[in-house]
């Protein structure tokens, strides 16, 4: 479907372009207050690992696609095709617009407006995520998550519950995410960061309101019973 | 955007579905009239959920159903009108009979459905799934008739083609009239959707024609970020009367092209008479009406006036829910267990309900509104909802029109397979 063809017109045209102004001229502490939407996905810093993001340890110069054991989508595997590093003018082009840029990406985020906030963001991962800030071997949910985790989910009532996320997520959907392959942990995760807020968007906010430990619980059965 | 990119194969698939009715004796029978929305959905879950357990016949006349949802989106030019298309092709693999025919009345008291093209089948559950017909003379002047001279398109399929070809033909500076309907209706925004992507159109192709909107109602769904966004996108094209200047008294002649509001002759290059509506003809033959609608149980839509026979969607009186696609969709998987538990001792759970209306209204501007819902002994109640904001960024916006576009992929394969 010519997406590497794409991503690399955009790369070639990126340097025509007016680039973003670069990381060294944007504010860290800034750019941590604009990170606060990414690390509902994202993790950076020491001990990072990978969530629905890949960690974003050393992400500046970092080879794309890169990070081992993380599952990247087609899209974002063929743009890291031939070792091609994440530079300045890649993270603010990509992060302006994701879908545009890489299109048919996993990663599902409207992009940053701003060109400042932009700079400032990329300021903040470069000094945030040393490359020495090494990945802890293994992620630990969150008490709460765990909790979940822990009870015996209901696959039947799960499957039920399933039929009002089926009228907006289907498999192999990318205008909104497919959840049928998620990962457990990942899958409860991400509800429980809906239903306390700490992600936002209208409609899980709604969705996820009405869920209770046991819903979540009986639907990650489900879903990880589906695959 | 692409818009090409979601090609269905709608009238291939619906060869494949060769009618058979061949019946298992012992199976339970579900009867299921009406292969839209609702029918469509609840075929296909009474029929995994129960595993074959039950014997599901749907009866639906076309061979393709055509979606009324982002058929505005065609209008505007931003969908093929082939991608509206869906058959019913992936019913019938999935072991539902599908029979192309009107069920032309019900007996109640033998449980049978009789057919327009002769016969009965027998049931033990009827699902009625019927949508919407007009209500007659709603609209002085207008009748089922003159629908090719002033097209509803509030059933989609060749009456949207026909307003589109009509508005493509509207002379440099003409007048786009609508007479919007009554509450209540199917898809509460769907008129005004409808306004701001004739008003798409015509800013590209004809940018000195106006809109006329004569309507009933005080106020209508998502009013103030439609308005806005007309202000926004089209400063000066479009008016609106209310029902306090008299747009809810009006007279259509289709032969001369004149829209009278509150004694006021307007010359109109097209108008789009949406009258008022009610439940499905089939409902009201048999006798399971209140007024215009059919009044159900909010637990398992359940007809108020016979326990075996379910109506879900736009025909139900059931409370809170709007009359959507959405709507139906939800309703029917709650019908759907409920159906599965009493007649093949499936496991029975609470009914919810949920509900989102997307609208666009420009390129890449799209809002939409949104609720969850429980069953109470009233009827259907809302728990939560939500709605898009004035104001707004042009990146959530954007957001909002892209998940649109995965929701019509995502709830069309939750319908048709
Ligand atoms: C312009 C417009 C835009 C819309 N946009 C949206 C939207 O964005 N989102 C949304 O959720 N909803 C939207 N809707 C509303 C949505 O289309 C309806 O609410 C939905 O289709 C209702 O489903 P239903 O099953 O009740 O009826 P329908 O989908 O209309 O299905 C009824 C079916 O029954 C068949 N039938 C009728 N009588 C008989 C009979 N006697 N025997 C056999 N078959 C019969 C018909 O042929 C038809 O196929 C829109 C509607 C319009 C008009
Ligand atoms: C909803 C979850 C989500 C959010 C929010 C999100 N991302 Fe991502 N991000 C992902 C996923 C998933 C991928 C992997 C994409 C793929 O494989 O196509 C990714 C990939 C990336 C990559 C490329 C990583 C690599 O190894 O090549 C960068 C850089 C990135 N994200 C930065 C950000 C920043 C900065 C933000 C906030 C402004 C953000 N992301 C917000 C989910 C998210
Ligand atoms: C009305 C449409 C709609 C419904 C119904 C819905 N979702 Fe979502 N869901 C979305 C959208 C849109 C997103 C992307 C949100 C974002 O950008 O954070 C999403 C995101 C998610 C994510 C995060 C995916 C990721 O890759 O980060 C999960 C998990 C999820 N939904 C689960 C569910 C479950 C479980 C249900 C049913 C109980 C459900 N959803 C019902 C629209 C919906």
């Amino acid at each position: 479907m010519g997406r590497p063809a794409l991503f690399a017109a955009a790369l070639a045209g990126s340097g025509l372009a007016a680039p973003g102004p670069a990381a060294g001229e944007g504010d860290p502490a800034r750019g941590e207050t604009l990170f606060r939407p990414c690390a509902a996905c994202h993790m950076i810093g020491p001990g990072a690992v990978n969530r629905i993001g890949p960690h974003l340890n050393g992400i500046l110069d970092r080879p794309i696609a890169s990070v081992e054991g993380f599952a990247y989508s087609d899209a974002m595997s063929e743009a890291g095709a031939g070792g091609r590093a994440w530079d300045d003018t890649a993270l603010d082009n990509f992060l302006a617009a994701p879908r545009n840029y890489v299109p048919g990406t996993a990663m599902v985020f409207r992009g940053v407006h701003d060109a400042g906030d932009r700079a400032d963001l990329v300021a903040y991962m470069d000094a945030a995520g040393t490359p020495d800030a090494a990945p802890a071997a293994d992620a630990a949910p969150s008490p709460e998550v765990a909790a979940i985790l822990a009870l015996d989910g209901d696959a039947a009532y799960g499957a039920y519950l399933s039929s009002e996320c089926t009228a907006c997520h289907a498999a192999g959907g990318s205008d909104i995410p497919a959840i049928d392959g998620l990962p457990p942990e990942l899958f409860a995760a991400a509800l429980v960061a809906y239903r306390d807020r700490s992600r936002d968007h209208q409609v899980m906010n709604t969705v996820t309101a009405r869920l209770g430990d046991e819903e979540i619980a009986a639907l990650t059965a489900h879903f990880a019973s589906a695959d | 955007m692409g818009v090409s990119r979601r090609v269905f194969l709608g009238t291939a698939a619906a060869a494949l579905a060769a009618p058979m009715v061949v019946r298992a004796q012992n199976r339970p029978r579900v009867v299921v009239v009406g292969g839209g929305a609702g029918g469509a959905t609840a075929a296909r879950y009474i029929a995994n959920d129960s595993q074959g357990g039950i014997d599901v016949t749907l009866v639906e006349p076309s061979r393709a159903y055509y979606t009324c949802f982002f058929s505005n989106l065609y209008l505007g030019g931003f969908r093929e009108f082939d991608s509206l298309g869906h058959g019913y092709g992936g019913l019938a693999t999935g072991g539902i009979n599908v029979v192309h025919d009107w069920a032309t009345g019900i007996d109640r008291d033998a449980k049978t459905v009789a057919l327009a093209g002769g016969g009965s089948l027998p049931y033990d559950r009827l699902v009625l799934s019927p949508g919407i017909d007009f209500v007659e003379d709603s609209v002085p002047g207008w009748s089922l008739a003159s629908q090719n001279a002033m097209p509803h398109a509030y059933k989609a399929g060749s009456q949207t083609e026909l307003l589109r070809a009509q508005i493509e033909a509207m002379p440099e500076g003409g007048v786009f009239a609508m007479v919007a309907p009554p509450n209540p209706y199917r898809c509460p925004p769907g008129p005004y959707e409808r306004v701001s992507m004739v008003a798409h159109y015509l800013r590209e192709h004809n940018p000195s024609a106006t809109i006329l909107i004569a309507d009933p109602k005080e106020s209508y769904s998502k009013q103030g970020l439609f308005e806005d966004g007309w202000q926004t996108h089209y400063a000066g094209m479009i008016q609106r009367i209310g029902p306090d200047f008299g747009g809810g008294n009006v007279e259509v002649d289709p032969a001369a092209m004149t829209l009278t509001i509150d004694g006021q002759v307007e010359n109109v290059d097209v108008c789009n008479v949406i009258p008022a509506q009610r439940a499905g003809g089939i409902v009201h033959a048999a006798a399971l009406n209140d007024g215009d609608w059919a009044p159900v149980s909010a637990y398992d839509l359940s007809s108020r006036e016979d326990p075996e026979i379910h109506i879900l969607g736009d025909s139900a009186a059931q409370g809170a829910m709007p009359k959507s696609g959405f709507a139906a969709n939800s309703q029917a998987k709650v019908a759907a267990n409920a159906i599965v538990a009493a007649l093949a001792d499936g496991r029975a759970f609470p009914p919810r309900f949920s509900n989102t209306c997307w609208s666009l209204i420009d390129t890449d501007d799209g809002v939409k509104v949104g609720a969850t819902y429980e069953a109470s002994d009233e009827g259907i109640v809302s728990v939560d909802s939500f709605v898009s904001q004035i104001g707004e960024s042009a990146e959530v916006r954007a957001e909002t029109y892209r998940e649109s576009l995965g929701w019509y992929d995502a709830i069309t394969a939750d319908m048709f397979g």
